[in-house]
């Protein structure tokens, strides 16, 4: 497998290069962001009608990754759905995948600030989960944890467009954004770099994970913000 | 129809008279279409112009009466001057008033209340204008349309959606007449077909071409560098030119070239020649000031690009220099028309090639344009994603019915031939989306209710209206100095991105430092302490004609080249003696190692875009076949690629049906096709552009139309969006219809040469800009390899 082995809080864990985390002690793997439902969001806000197919391809990838690695559990990191209506708009075949894919499977629901209440599947809905040393919550809090939401992207200078990306040091590790239909932010942008210490590491997903530091540089952020020419 | 004695008069006093073309034009004002071909300078304007006034002279006519259309805004603002002349001259009773991106909102409100006599506007205002539900009370009473520079427009889709917009008017105004004003072209027939109502004819008339051109191939002391587009040596030769002469124009073919010259001219111009620059990227004051100070003859000298090529008047100039080769002679002759505008003398014009190759593309376009053999390719059908912004721009004037739109839209000559199933698709799309997967039973952006189509949320007009145009406008962020609010002018969001604090660069000339970004523009301070970093622009690469690249290919099967400069022609005698020279029916081959990678260099002379396709289908044959290639880099005649592995036999390479077959495969992945797409998705309205608030949300909820390109390419694969990026990939910038015309014309018959060190013709290439990586295995073992070392470094490997 062309996945990235490294350890976080004494455990062993594995980044797969389609941006899952995979951890074998507990046969947990981990998504986050996964933005189901999104083109039906945007077609209602904004009348944009996007190709309607991320949900299914969304959930194609994830089913792949189920298919390999066979967890006792999986956990959702948040956002899984685009909002709350959109849960409600997910069509019949759809369902029927998510469902398919818990059938045998402890599978929580961590809320996000997209979907912040229980949705229509079966599955836990917690605000955030404990397991051994490790803590899952959809924005990074007080760490060790890990956690989603800020959906990092980073590229190897010279290598070609910035991929989406793990990020880690010792006390936090936060995942990238699962979903088909989502962007980035640079894993240089000072939003995610004050999460960080001095030296965090970025794990290109893609055909193979690869690990790559990050050098801090807050002058390279072009987030469209203000904040960007400070350094 | 004659002309009131009052404007004969006026000719009388100012000493001109009637020029028969313009005569003509008025003979035939009645005439339902009518094309003008005169060269640049012919007093073509006023000649489109003259039967309006006559016709308004008596003050008879109540609204509008004559909408004029040009490609810039521009030349709008500069006709509105020069018609002040004869109006205010006469005392005619006409408001002349123009309309464009720039007019203010309140101007604007007032036109639509209270239009003008005369509206001079771009067609993208006037699509614009037809958006609104009162567009039959603002367009009442309208008789004329003059379409001015219609030779460009013809060339891009704001061509085609000026004459669907036509179609909407002359079925608001059915005896509307069209006039057509273009420079020389090579198929006057195409343009008059386009502008006529189909199939009505449109009848042609030609001014006096006027004297030949005196054209010629700039001479320098130094020899042109083997490659490169800076022309750097010639600064010194330029500068004497300018010096020699009233006012020079100095053209070049993009934008990043001219501000690179234009310093280095500064840096030379001991003598403190008033030199300006010009292009499309500068802020549009800056423009304006640069126009006005060419306006009054304050500049001996004016850098510019395709942004001067338009007709605006620019009074005395008597030089025109085009710095490298001009690609394309029917464009060459149009700039050389820039100069002596005014007098019946012959325009003079000097080429200068930027490298070596160069000074034979030179050569070759001055016998081209001695011969007056001009070049062009022939136009597709109208393109289907304008056709979907004209659907949607129809639904916000109101309810329509589809049979009358159709029938409309097939009087535009482009979509004659149009079916009512390809027209239906276009509806269909902007009614849903036009998905496979009907997902937007509830959220369709037209409905049809009582047999006629109009908007579901009437309040979605202004989404559509705030993405009228054709035009791409790639992402740019504005240069601001440090605490000052007006713009110097853009660059691209990507150059950008590559900045840090320090780093310097080219704009308007000047040397600035970038400091960081603020807001959505960039901040810059005059502090600049290095040598600059080259700013890079979007602006349009051009490929060498087809018409042109066979000149050249026939001149390198000459035994000597007497024409040619002795450096260049010994330069071809020795490629001929270590190699062979290209020759049009049969494709060369090079290979030989250099600098520890083996490199094959392929002669197509297929253009630079084409020849970026083949590079990009040949690396993928090269991946398959396991030759490891790890990048090439392309030229208007030839392709280099390098890799891990030296290529044994390329003539399977070209193998037609696997090639076609790779084409195919590859066109699913690929970034120029992404980039295709994106242009032809935000025409269509897939993908909004000007999206209200789109600024304000975060980086996170945007997400590259890549990723849309990819999705429906997987899930809904004859999805239109993706038929029209595979018609628009045979031309532009994938430009596969020449990869075609490349095989066609060689059918297989591949010459190789292995040699154990570069040819002369070959060697250029190495020093090439705009080399591109392949994403192979080859490129995934170094990029492994530099993750791994930069772990390495940061003592972190064993993670």
């Amino acid at each position: 497998m062309n996945a990235y082995d490294f350890t976080f809080c004494n455990q062993r864990l594995s980044a797969l290069p389609s941006g899952a985390l995979w951890w074998p002690a507990r046969r947990l793997l981990c998504v986050s962001d996964l933005h189901l439902c999104k083109s039906d969001r945007v077609a209602r806000r904004s009348g944009q009608m996007l190709p309607p197919y991320e949900t299914a391809e969304t959930l194609a990838r994830l089913s792949a990754d189920v298919a390999r690695t066979d967890p006792a559990t999986v956990v959702c990191l948040g956002d899984s759905f685009d909002d709350l209506n959109a849960a409600l708009s997910i069509s019949d075949k759809d369902a029927e995948t998510i469902a398919t894919l818990q059938a045998g499977r402890d599978w929580i629901w961590i809320v996000g600030n997209h979907d912040p209440g229980p949705v229509e599947f079966a599955g836990s809905h917690l605000g955030e989960y404990s397991a051994l040393v490790l803590t899952f919550r959809h924005i990074a809090g007080a760490g060790p944890d890990i956690s989603g939401h800020y959906h990092p992207k980073h590229g190897i200078p010279g290598a070609g467009a910035a991929r989406p990306c793990f990020m880690f040091d010792e006390s936090r590790l936060i995942l990238p954004a699962y979903g088909a239909y989502t962007g980035g932010l640079h894993a240089t942008d000072p939003v995610i770099a004050r999460l960080f210490g001095p030296k965090p590491c970025a794990i290109l997903t893609g055909r193979k994970a690869i690990c790559v530091p990050v050098r801090p540089s807050g002058l390279r952020a072009r987030s469209g913000r203000s904040r960007g020419n400070r350094p | 129809m004659d002309l009131p004695p009052l404007f004969h008069d006026w000719f009388a006093q100012r000493g001109w008279s009637v020029h028969p073309h313009q005569q003509a034009m008025l003979d035939r004002a009645d005439a339902p279409a009518l094309l003008l071909i005169a060269p640049t300078g012919g007093g073509k304007t006023l000649a489109g112009f003259l039967p309006t006034l006559a016709e308004l002279a008596d003050g008879g006519h109540a609204g509008l009466h004559t909408l004029y259309v040009s490609p810039l805004k521009a030349l709008a603002a500069d006709i509105k001057r020069n018609l002040g002349t004869p109006i205010e001259e006469m005392g005619l009773p006409i408001r002349v008033e123009d309309r464009t991106g720039d007019t203010s909102a309140t101007a604007k409100k007032r036109q639509r209340a209270d239009p003008p006599h005369i509206l001079l506007t771009t067609p993208e205002s006037l699509a614009l204008l037809t958006s609104y539900e009162d567009a039959p009370r603002i367009f009442a009473g309208l008789q004329r349309i003059v379409v001015d520079e219609i030779h460009a427009l013809a060339e891009s889709k704001r061509g085609d959606q000026l004459m669907l917009a036509l179609s909407r008017l002359q079925a608001l105004c059915p005896d509307l007449r069209r006039v057509g004003l273009s420079a020389t072209v090579e198929d006057p027939g195409a343009i008059a077909r386009g502008l006529a109502c189909h199939p009505d004819p449109c009848e042609i008339l030609y001014a006096d071409p006027g004297p030949a051109a005196d054209i010629s191939m700039l001479v320098t002391d130094e020899r042109p560098p083997w490659a490169g587009g800076n022309a750097r040596y010639s600064i010194p030769a330029v500068l004497e030119q300018v010096k020699q002469h009233k006012t020079t124009l100095i053209f070049h073919n993009t934008r990043a070239q001219a501000e690179i010259f234009f310093h280095n001219l500064w840096l030379a111009n001991d003598t403190d020649l008033p030199i300006g620059i010009h292009h499309g990227s500068l802020d549009r004051d800056q423009r304006m000031k640069v126009e006005a100070a060419m306006v009054r003859g304050d500049l001996r000298a004016i850098v510019c690009t395709g942004s001067l090529d338009l007709g605006i008047d620019w009074g005395d100039v008597d030089l025109v220099i085009q710095i490298g080769a001009p690609k394309n002679v029917k464009r060459l002759i149009q700039r050389i028309g820039r100069a002596n505008h005014r007098y019946n003398a012959p325009s003079k014009a000097l080429l200068v090639p930027a490298n070596r190759f160069e000074v034979v593309e030179c050569v070759a376009a001055l016998e081209a344009a001695r011969e007056n053999d001009l070049d062009g390719d022939p136009k597709g059908p109208g393109p289907r994603d304008v056709l979907c912004q004209h659907i949607l721009i129809r639904a916000c004037a109101g309810p329509f019915d589809a049979d009358a739109l159709y029938a409309e839209v097939r009087t535009v000559g482009a979509y004659a031939d149009l079916t009512r199933a390809e027209f239906d698709d276009c509806l269909e799309f902007c009614a849903t989306g036009g998905y496979a997967l009907q997902a937007y039973d509830r959220w369709k952006r037209l409905l049809s209710r009582d047999g006629l189509w109009q908007l579901r949320d009437p309040r979605a007009s202004r989404d559509i209206r705030m993405n009228i145009g054709t035009i791409q406008d790639t992402d740019t962020l504005k240069v601001r100095l440090k605490g000052a609010y007006k713009p110097l002018g853009e660059i691209e969001e990507g150059f950008a991105a590559q900045l840090t604090q320090g780093d310097t660069f080219l704009i308007g000339g000047e040397i600035v430092r970038y400091e960081g970004l603020r807001e959505v523009s960039v901040e810059v301070t005059r502090r600049a302490d290095k040598p600059p970093k080259i700013a890079t622009f979007a602006g349009t690469k051009f490929a060498t004609s087809t018409q042109l690249s066979q000149r050249i290919l026939r001149m390198f099967q000459q035994d000597r080249w007497p024409e040619l400069p002795a450096h260049t022609a010994e330069w071809l005698h020795l490629q001929r003696e270590i190699s062979h020279m290209p020759q049009a029916d049969r494709i060369l081959v090079e290979s030989f190692p250099h600098d520890g990678r083996a490199h094959t260099c392929f002669y197509g002379f297929a253009g630079r875009n084409a020849q970026q396709t083949l590079g990009l289908l040949l690396t993928k044959r090269m991946e398959e076949e396991g030759l490891d290639p790890l990048g090439f880099v392309s030229t208007d005649y030839a392709t280099l690629v390098w890799g891990l592995q030296p290529v044994p036999d390329p003539a399977p390479l070209f193998d037609e049906a696997a090639m076609r077959d790779g084409f195919a495969d590859w066109l699913a992945g690929n970034a120029v096709m992404k980039r295709t797409f994106r242009a032809s998705a935000t025409i269509a309205g897939l993908i909004q552009r000007n999206l209200p608030q789109a600024r304000k949300s975060g980086r996170q909820a945007t997400f590259s139309s890549d990723i849309l390109y990819d999705t429906l390419s997987k899930y809904d694969p004859d999805h239109l969006m993706l038929q029209i990026t595979r018609e628009e990939a045979l031309r532009g910038l994938v430009d596969f219809g020449r990869i075609e015309e490349l095989l066609t014309r060689t059918a297989g018959r591949v010459d190789h040469v292995t040699l154990t060190r570069p040819t002369p013709l070959a060697a250029p290439l190495l020093l090439e800009a705009g080399r591109i990586p392949v994403a192979g295995a080859g490129r995934e073992r170094l990029m492994e390899e530099t993750a791994a070392r930069l772990m390495q470094d940061a003592g972190i490997a064993d993670l």
